[in-house]
């Protein structure tokens, strides 16, 4: 926990004498905050002038799944909420580039192949993509079988040969 | 609670534990807790998915997540260290085609009307996840010495096909935009895929370690398009991510390497005249272990600079019991590094650290430079064009101005290497014929242990 002395320039000089948890809790809640706060009036603003909103998505997709018992409130992560703006999209994007920098910069090069198999693990974030292809009945479940068994290997492959090495490095400690 | 406000919160979450993850990865003792932030967050942002309302069936997914976890456990204890760069090759590209997978199967849900921009992202993601898929197969290929792909074959006018290719692709994109035809998705693949192909099987073995990071950096930026394609910002966060390591370890490999990414990628690496080679080397001083030994007992500071040639002759832990026999009779040891030592960025660090040598001992190359008059013996083992310092003086040198380890500077320099053949660059290194340099031919890790053996005889 050791973010306010190394790197975090935002916060270098500020002396917030709490405890390192204290901080790591704080740290969280403000990036919640400004996340939902980008994304809840983008989705307010949003919902009334989209010709396609959540509602007639839902409804599409329920009349081709036959499933009339779940129609009023279906709320999918994808079809259900189809309302932030690109541009808030962009946004997120290009901030997340931004802090990525920010943190693989102070990656010593030590460590730059457990970062490559660590940073490769969590791009099988894809597999969230897979999940709702594979879990939806009205699409191609095999096909999304197919994704989630490739986005799999990445996940738990990456992680574990990433905590292999890693291991390595502290063992003799 | 709003359920779906929920989900989102739960996203939001798992991305702060992959960027905190990838916060703590900045030192060895904390990294291996950021590995587990990461798992965690990986984990809460699958159950989320699984408990939202898009998942009304969960036998195809628990198949897929079983068949692939039993994969990836496989994969990852049964790895040599020394095959770590091919397998992260291949999961780059499992990575990759799983979004090109889900963005093209996004097209297929019933009830999914794509905006203008979904179709955007969809085509990006078909042609970044795509280019990343055969790129990274073929790179597997390569790097795990495939014959199919062992030489680095050109077309005909490369540029010429690699710019048609590009053209149809945006071509393509624009077509499958404007008409919304879920068909052309699968030509894009193909051909971007076709593209990947030919991208990477021109570029050489001694370039891999820019190409795997360049391919790292692309399986990040296709999650982060499919992440726009199912409108999920954990994805488009997290992708972002990955796509900013990989840009940043592609550009210290090109740095390393004295070279452009768009001359690793397109340009040919001219290699040096064989022709002087005999006048180069006209004055070298030849060793054998035991005076070696000697010149170690007697030295304070000894700095081993290895290469790739040590883990290919599998010396690592020969180079270990060597250098904790020294460090037993007081004689400060370290490890110079040089960024492009092994396949892969931080490559040489993980194969020394397998054998046990301490992460502590283990410096880099511009930390270890301004000392390296103060080191009595330097020994260079598996490693050419590194410790070339042509680099420093010739203009005409097709490495010039490469950052290299400076052991010429080193009191006394022991070249371990089977014969006096060129590296990579394929061009002859002055500092095996300098006077204050002895060369030690033979197998890598025959000689560390003939020197150890003489050690402990003396």
């Amino acid at each position: 926990m050791t973010f306010r002395r190394k790197g975090f320039d935002v916060l270098k000089g500020v002396d917030l004498s709490m405890q390192p948890n204290v901080q790591a809790s704080v740290f969280l809640a403000t990036a919640l905050l400004l996340v939902v706060g980008l994304d809840v009036p983008t989705r307010a603003a949003n919902q009334p002038s989209d010709s396609r909103s959540a509602v007639t998505v839902e409804q599409a997709s329920d009349a081709a799944s036959a499933d009339p018992d779940q129609a009023p409130e279906r709320q999918g992560v994808v079809l259900g909420s189809r309302s932030q703006t690109t541009i808030a999209s962009l946004t997120i994007f290009v901030l997340a580039i931004f802090v990525g920098f920010e943190i693989i910069t102070k990656v010593p090069p030590t460590l730059h192949t457990p970062l490559m198999s660590g940073s490769n693990a969590i791009s099988g974030i894809t597999l969230v993509g897979a999940v709702i292809v594979a879990g939806h009945s009205g699409g191609l479940p095999w096909l999304g079988m197919v994704a989630v068994a490739l986005a799999t290997i990445n996940v738990v492959g990456g992680f574990l040969v990433t905590h292999r090495m890693l291991s390595m490095f502290i063992k003799r400690k | 609670m709003d359920k779906l406000l929920f989900i989102k919160i739960v996203y939001i979450a798992s991305a702060v534990l992959f960027m905190y993850g990838l916060k703590r990865m900045s030192h060895p003792r904390t990294a291996v807790r950021g590995n587990l932030y990461g798992v965690l967050g990986m984990i809460l942002a699958v159950a989320a998915t699984m408990w939202s309302d898009d998942v009304d069936q969960v036998s195809w997914i628990a198949g897929g997540i079983f068949g692939g976890a039993a994969i990836g456990v496989l994969l990852a204890y049964l790895i040599q260290m020394t095959a770590m760069p091919q397998l992260v090759a291949l999961f780059n590209g499992f990575g990759g085609l799983a979004s090109v997978i889900v963005a093209g199967a996004m097209l297929l849900l019933p009830g999914n009307q794509p905006s203008t921009s979904e179709w955007v992202a969809t085509a990006l993601t078909g042609i970044v996840g795509s280019v990343t898929f055969l790129g990274s197969t073929v790179a597997f290929g390569k790097l795990q010495e495939l014959d199919l792909f062992k030489k680095s074959r050109r077309l005909p006018f490369p540029h010429l096909v690699n710019s048609l290719l590009f053209l149809t692709l945006i071509g393509v994109s624009i077509m499958m935009i404007y008409d919304q035809n879920d068909y052309l998705y699968v030509v894009l693949v193909l051909v971007a895929s076709l593209l990947g192909f030919l991208l990477v099987n021109s570029i050489g073995g001694a370039d891999m370690p820019v190409v795997i990071a360049l391919l790292n950096s692309y399986s990040g930026l296709a999650a982060s398009a499919t992440g726009f394609v199912i409108s999920n910002n954990v994805l488009i966060i997290s992708g972002s991510l990955v796509g900013a390591s990989g840009i940043i370890l592609t550009r210290l490999m090109c740095q390393a390497m004295n070279r452009s990414l768009v001359n690793v990628l397109f340009g040919v690496m001219e290699s040096g005249g064989g022709d002087d080679d005999d006048d180069v080397y006209s004055d070298v001083t030849q060793t054998a272990a035991e005076e070696v030994a000697m010149m170690l007992e007697f030295a304070q500071r000894v700095v081993i600079v290895p290469g790739y040639g040590l883990a290919v002759a599998q010396a690592q832990h020969a180079v270990q019991n060597l250098g904790q026999l020294l460090e037993e009779q007081g004689t400060t040891v370290e490890y110079a590094i040089h960024p492009v030592a092994g396949r892969m960025p931080g490559h040489m660090n993980v194969l020394l650290a397998e054998a046990d040598v301490e992460y502590e001992k283990l410096i880099e190359m511009d930390h270890i430079n301004p000392t390296m008059n103060t080191v009595d013996v330097a020994i260079v083992i598996g490693a050419n064009d590194v410790v070339n310092p042509c680099s420093r003086t010739d203009k005409n040198s097709p490495i010039y101005q490469m950052p290299i380890i400076d052991v010429d500077k080193a009191r006394a320099v022991i070249v371990i290497k089977r014969s006096l053949s060129p590296g990579f660059a394929g061009i002859a290194n002055p500092l095996f014929a300098l006077e204050n340099t002895s060369m030690l031919f033979g197998d890598g890790k025959q000689m560390m242990l003939e020197i150890t053996a003489a050690m402990q005889d003396a």
